[in-house]
């Protein structure tokens, strides 16, 4: 659902709705009260509907795209959660950034409940990100690749958007569990990262299970 | 080749943790966003008790009751300048983004001047409309209502002043208008919460 208030042309374009609601439904209750109770139910259920029908669908917005990098380098934008540390990971990685200077950033989005998450409540959620983030750099330090680490975003898209902006990938790689154990799939993330960004997306599916 | 995180909570850094910022939303408009809540919260309070003593009088839907009788067209007039200086309130803000000053103040002046006219009004339609407050639930909502939605107009009006000042003293650029973009935001709401009251109180 898009705020309606979200900035002044945003409020407008609300005011200008307004109108036409009451508009409608003063029409209808002049003309009979029952009308204007059915007017009111009828627009009410629609909006209603289709506030409810845009929910969990990508929001149509400004593509982020990424500043070129010199000849001979490569940025790498790695987002996963609990799969940080999996080895097909690594192994992605270890080949984008083969025969090129290599930027890695790693984003773990801090992934949270909705009740914590409206209530601001991310300590713990952050806490546990910080903790894979920093685990997944000493495995990419192990593995000899040069990469830094930030938490990012409860939601992967938003985190994804928040790094790109400091930071111009050539490539997005997205790691998620294997389908039917991913919520990131169940949700379409991966899709609506394609859809969203410029930049080439890779997805890498990690089994944490068969890993270990 | 070295490897590092960016956040370390208990490094060498002295005070609290960086502010975590995403960029989904502005913390000024949040602000905003969040005190337009809170306020509409407050009408809808105002309203329940509306529709309440409406609803519970055995001689709905003849509303309002005998001696009550409202000011629909005069209310009407004054609903018209209060929309249209949404539209003012839009072209001012349309200007300077566009980089044009003139535009800005002209749009803010006349905005602030179809403000205080609906304020006017008001005041003089209650000078003028026969019951107060202390007469039944009818005259205590009614006042309560449209007091609370004047008394807001009044803040919309500071908000505005302050920013025609700014204007005409050369801040704001086509790059940095929040100052206008916030009251703007306010002043629809305002806008909005009136149609809500005129429709219900003076039409339906």
């Amino acid at each position: 659902m898009r705020n309606p208030l979200r900035s002044e042309a945003d409020a407008f374009r609300f005011v200008l709705y307004t109108i036409g609601y009451f508009a409608l439904i003063v029409v209808a209750a002049l003309a009979h009260p029952a009308l204007g109770l059915l007017v009111f139910v009828g627009l009410t259920g629609t909006i209603l509907w289709r506030v409810l029908g845009t929910r969990g669908r990508v929001e149509e917005r400004e593509v982020v795209v990424p500043a070129p990098t010199a000849e001979g380098e490569r940025r790498i934008l790695v987002i996963a959660n609990e799969t940080v540390g999996g080895g097909e990971l690594l192994d992605v990685i270890r080949e984008r950034a083969a025969g090129v200077s290599e930027q890695v950033l790693v984003v773990v989005p801090a992934l949270n409940s909705p009740l914590k998450h409206w209530a601001s409540d991310d300590d713990a959620a952050r806490a546990e990100a910080r903790e894979r983030l920093e685990a997944s750099l000493a495995r990419l330090r192990e593995a000899g690749i040069e990469a830094r680490g930030e938490v990012g975003d409860g939601d992967p898209l938003q985190a994804i958007d928040d790094a790109l902006r400091t930071f111009g990938a050539d490539e997005i790689v997205i790691s998620t569990h294997p389908e039917g154990r991913s919520n990131w799939l169940e949700r379409g993330v991966v899709t609506a990262a394609r859809d969203r960004f410029a930049a080439p997306i890779t997805h890498v599916v990690v089994d944490v299970d068969a890993s270990t | 080749m070295s490897a590092h995180a960016e956040a370390h909570p208990h490094g060498g850094h002295h005070g609290p943790p960086p502010i975590h910022r995403s960029s989904r939303l502005d913390p000024t408009v949040l602000g905003m966003l969040l005190f337009i809540a809170s306020e509409a919260m407050l009408f809808g309070a105002f309203f329940t008790a509306y529709f309440f003593v409406r609803v519970v009088n055995p001689q709905a839907p003849e509303w309002p009751l005998d001696p009550f009788h409202l000011p629909v067209y005069v209310a009407g007039v004054n609903t018209a300048v209060l929309v249209t200086s949404s539209f003012t309130m839009h072209w001012a803000l349309q200007s300077i983004k566009r980089g044009n000053r003139a535009g800005l103040q002209a749009g803010l002046v006349l905005t602030f001047l179809m403000g205080l006219a609906f304020l006017i009004t008001q005041m003089l339609e209650y000078a003028r409309i026969g019951f107060t407050p202390a007469d039944g639930a009818f005259g205590t909502i009614f006042f309560g209502l449209t007091g609370l939605h004047g008394a807001h107009v009044f803040v919309g009006l500071t908000l505005l002043a302050v920013a025609i000042v700014r204007a005409f003293r050369g801040h704001y650029s086509a790059e940095h208008h929040h100052g206008v973009e916030i009251p703007g935001i306010y002043w629809h709401f305002v806008d909005v919460m009136w149609i809500v009251v005129y429709a219900t109180i003076y039409l339906i």
